[in-house]
C-alpha cells in the first residue's frame, strides 16, 4: 500500500525537524552544564596566577599561555605545508594515480587516533631528534595532525574558485604562480580559514598527543624548548587525577569561551578580509 | 581568393593546423590569414572548433589536458609554437575576452589594473593613468570615474564586460580575441560592445567568434565559416554573406544548419 504523499512530507518534517532538535539540544545542555558548573569558579585571581598544589588550588594562567601558544605553533607550521601541498595537488599536478594516492594517503592519516600521533611524535620529535618534552616537539606533532585537514580543505577550496579567473589571469600574461598567489588563493582563503579553524580547534581539544610530546609542566614556559601544558590536558589531569572538580570545571569553562574566541576572530577576519578585498 | 584585404602583411598566418583533444580531432588543417586592422569573424554551427581555433591564437588551449597541435601560427612571422616563444609574452600581445563578462571580485580600479601588477608597475600615478585611459578607450570612464572603488561585480552586465576590455586594452595587446562577448548581452548591450569594437579596429587587430549572423555581417570585415573542424570558406564578409562559394556556407548562413 501507498503512503499518502502528504504524510510522507509531514512525516519527512517531522523526523528532520527532531533530528536537528536533538542535535542542538544535546549541544546547549553540555555547554550549559559545563558552564554552570565552571564559570563561578573563574575569576581575575584565576585567570593570572599560578595553579599551587598542583591545581588544587590558584589560578590556570601557565595552561592558558600554552593553550595559545601550542596551537599557534602547530598552525604556523602546517598551514605553509598543507597550503603548499594543496596548491601542488590542484594546481600544478594533473589528476594520476600520484595524486590519487596522496590523496587517499592524507584521508587516512585524517582518520588515525591522535594518540598515534602522540606515539609517533614521542618516538621520533622527543627521543630520536632529542628535543625532550617541549613546545616545539608538541607543535611539530599537532602540526602533522591536522596536516590532512587542512590540505583537504584547502584543496576544497582551491578547486572551488571558477575555473574562468585561471583562464582570465593567464590571458593577462599572469604565470601560474602569479595566478595562485594573486587570484586563486585571495578567492579559496576563506574556505582555508575553515580549515585554520578546524585545526586550531583540534589542536586546543587534544590531549593524548599533547602530554605524549608537550609533556604537562605547570612551569611558565619561556622558551620553545620548555614543557607546556594546555587547558584540555589540565582538565584531564585534574579530573582523572581526582586533584579538584571545581578547578576542573573552571578550566573547561574557560576552554569553551576559547574556542568561541578562536572561532570569532577567525571570522571576523575572514570578513573583514574579504570586505577589504571586494571594496 | 582574391580580395583587396589580402594584399596587406598579416598579422597572425594560420597554416596547417591540426588540434585533437587526445584522439577526437577538432581542427582539421585549418589556414587563415588574419589582417592587421581588421575585424575577422569565425562562424559556423555549435561544435565546429571555432572557439578551438580561436584559442589556438594566444595558446590558451595549453591549459586543457590532452591538447595536441600540430601546423603553425605565425604571429608577424614568429611561430607561436616555436620553442623561443615565451607563453606570457605571446599572450600580453594576444589579449582575450572570454564569452561570459568575467571581472575578478575586485574593485573596478584593481581590475582594470590587474595586468599591469602582474607586470611589476607599482607607481601610483602610473597605474592610475593607465586605468583612466583604458577605462576611456572601452567608454567606461564617464559612468564609472567616481566609482572606481566599488566591486566590479555589483556593475550591470554590459558594463562587466566593457571591463573586462578595459582590463584587457591596460597590457596595450596587439590583437583582441573574442569569444562570443555578447552572448550573454541584451540586444542594447549587445550594440555598444559592437560600436566599441570599431572603434577598437583603428588601433587593434580583432577576431571574434560568434553566433550571431547579423553580427558578424555588420562589423567583421572578413568571414571564415567552419563546419566540424574544416574551415570551408574565408573571405571578405560581404562576398560571404552575398555570395557564399561553399554551398554548405550558404546552408549555414540561411539557417539550414544549427
Amino acid at each position: 500500500m501507498r503512503i499518502p504523499p502528504k504524510i510522507t512530507q509531514a512525516l519527512a518534517v517531522i523526523l528532520l525537524g527532531a533530528a536537528t532538535l536533538i542535535t542542538v539540544i544535546t549541544l546547549v545542555l553540555i555547554i550549559a552544564f559545563v558552564l554552570k558548573r565552571g564559570v563561578p569558579e573563574i575569576s581575575w585571581e584565576f585567570l593570572s596566577t599560578k595553579p599551587r598544589e598542583m591545581g588544587k588550588a590558584g589560578g590556570i594562567l601557565p595552561t592558558l599561555l600554552g593553550t595559545v601558544l601550542l596551537p599557534l605553533l602547530a598552525i604556523l607550521i602546517a598551514l605553509p605545508m598543507g597550503v603548499g601541498t594543496a596548491v601542488y595537488l590542484t594546481e600544478y599536478t594533473r589528476e594520476n594515480r600520484v595524486t590519487r594516492i596522496i590523496r587517499f594517503g592524507t584521508d587516512c592519516l585524517a582518520g588515525i587516533p591522535s594518540i598515534i600521533f602522540g606515539l609517533f611524535g614521542y618516538i621520533f620529535f622527543v627521543t630520536i631528534l632529542g628535543m625532550g618534552w617541549s613546545m616545539i616537539s608538541g607543535g611539530l606533532t599537532l602540526a602533522i595532525m591536522i596536516l590532512p585537514t587542512i590540505i583537504r580543505t584547502s584543496e576544497e577550496a582551491i578547486r572551488s574558485v571558477p575555473q574562468a579567473y585561471r583562464e582570465v589571469s593567464c590571458s593577462l600574461a599572469a604565470t601560474s604562480w602569479e595566478t595562485v598567489y594573486k587570484v586563486v588563493l585571495p578567492n579559496a582563503l576563506p574556505g582555508i580559514m575553515t580549515g585554520v579553524v578546524l585545526g586550531i580547534g583540534r589542536s586546543i581539544g587534544e590531549t593524548a598527543a599533547v602530554i605524549f610530546t608537550a609533556g604537562s609542566s605547570l612551569m611558565m614556559p619561556s622558551s620553545l624548548n620548555d614543557s607546556v601544558r594546555t587547558m584540555s590536558v589540565h582538565f584531564y589531569l585534574l579530573a582523572r587525577e581526582g586533584i579538584s572538580d571545581e578547578k576542573a570545571y573552571a578550566t573547561a569553562a574557560v576552554l569553551v569561551f576559547a574556542v568561541l574566541l578562536v572561532n570569532l576572530a577567525a571570522y571576523w577576519m575572514m570578513n573583514r578580509f574579504i570586505a577589504k578585498r571586494s571594496r | 581568393m582574391s580580395n583587396p584585404f589580402v594584399s596587406q602583411t598579416p598579422r597572425m598566418t594560420i597554416r596547417n593546423l591540426d588540434l585533437f583533444y587526445g584522439t577526437f580531432q577538432a581542427l582539421k588543417q585549418v589556414n587563415l590569414l588574419v589582417q592587421i586592422n581588421r575585424i575577422t569573424a569565425l562562424i559556423g554551427p555549435s561544435g565546429c572548433g571555432k572557439s578551438t581555433l580561436l584559442r589556438c591564437l594566444n595558446r590558451m588551449n595549453d591549459l586543457i589536458p590532452g591538447v595536441r597541435v600540430t601546423g603553425d601560427v605565425l604571429l608577424d612571422s614568429q611561430s607561436i609554437y616555436g620553442s623561443d616563444m615565451d607563453v606570457c609574452r605571446l599572450r600580453k600581445r594576444v589579449g582575450m575576452v572570454f564569452q561570459r563578462p568575467n571581472p575578478f571580485p575586485l574593485s573596478v580600479r584593481d581590475n582594470v589594473a590587474f595586468g599591469l601588477r602582474v607586470a611589476g608597475i607599482t607607481r601610483k600615478n602610473q597605474l592610475q593613468e593607465v586605468v583612466e585611459r583604458s577605462l576611456r578607450a572601452a567608454w567606461l570612464w564617464e559612468q564609472l570615474k567616481d566609482r572606481l572603488d566599488s566591486p566590479a561585480l555589483s556593475l550591470p552586465m554590459d558594463q562587466q564586460q566593457r571591463l573586462c576590455v578595459a582590463r584587457l586594452l591596460a597590457v596595450e595587446p596587439e590583437v583582441i580575441l573574442m569569444d562570443e562577448p555578447c552572448s550573454a548581452l541584451d540586444p542594447i548591450s549587445t550594440g555598444k560592445i559592437e560600436d566599441l569594437m570599431l572603434e577598437l579596429r583603428e588601433q587593434y587587430t580583432i577576431v571574434i567568434v560568434t553566433h550571431n549572423m547579423q553580427q558578424a555581417a555588420r562589423i567583421s570585415d572578413l568571414s571564415g565559416c567552419m563546419l566540424l573542424g574544416d574551415m570551408i570558406e574565408f573571405g571578405p564578409t560581404g562576398n560571404i554573406f552575398t555570395n557564399p562559394a561553399d554551398k554548405r556556407t550558404q546552408d549555414y548562413i540561411s539557417g539550414r544548419y544549427g
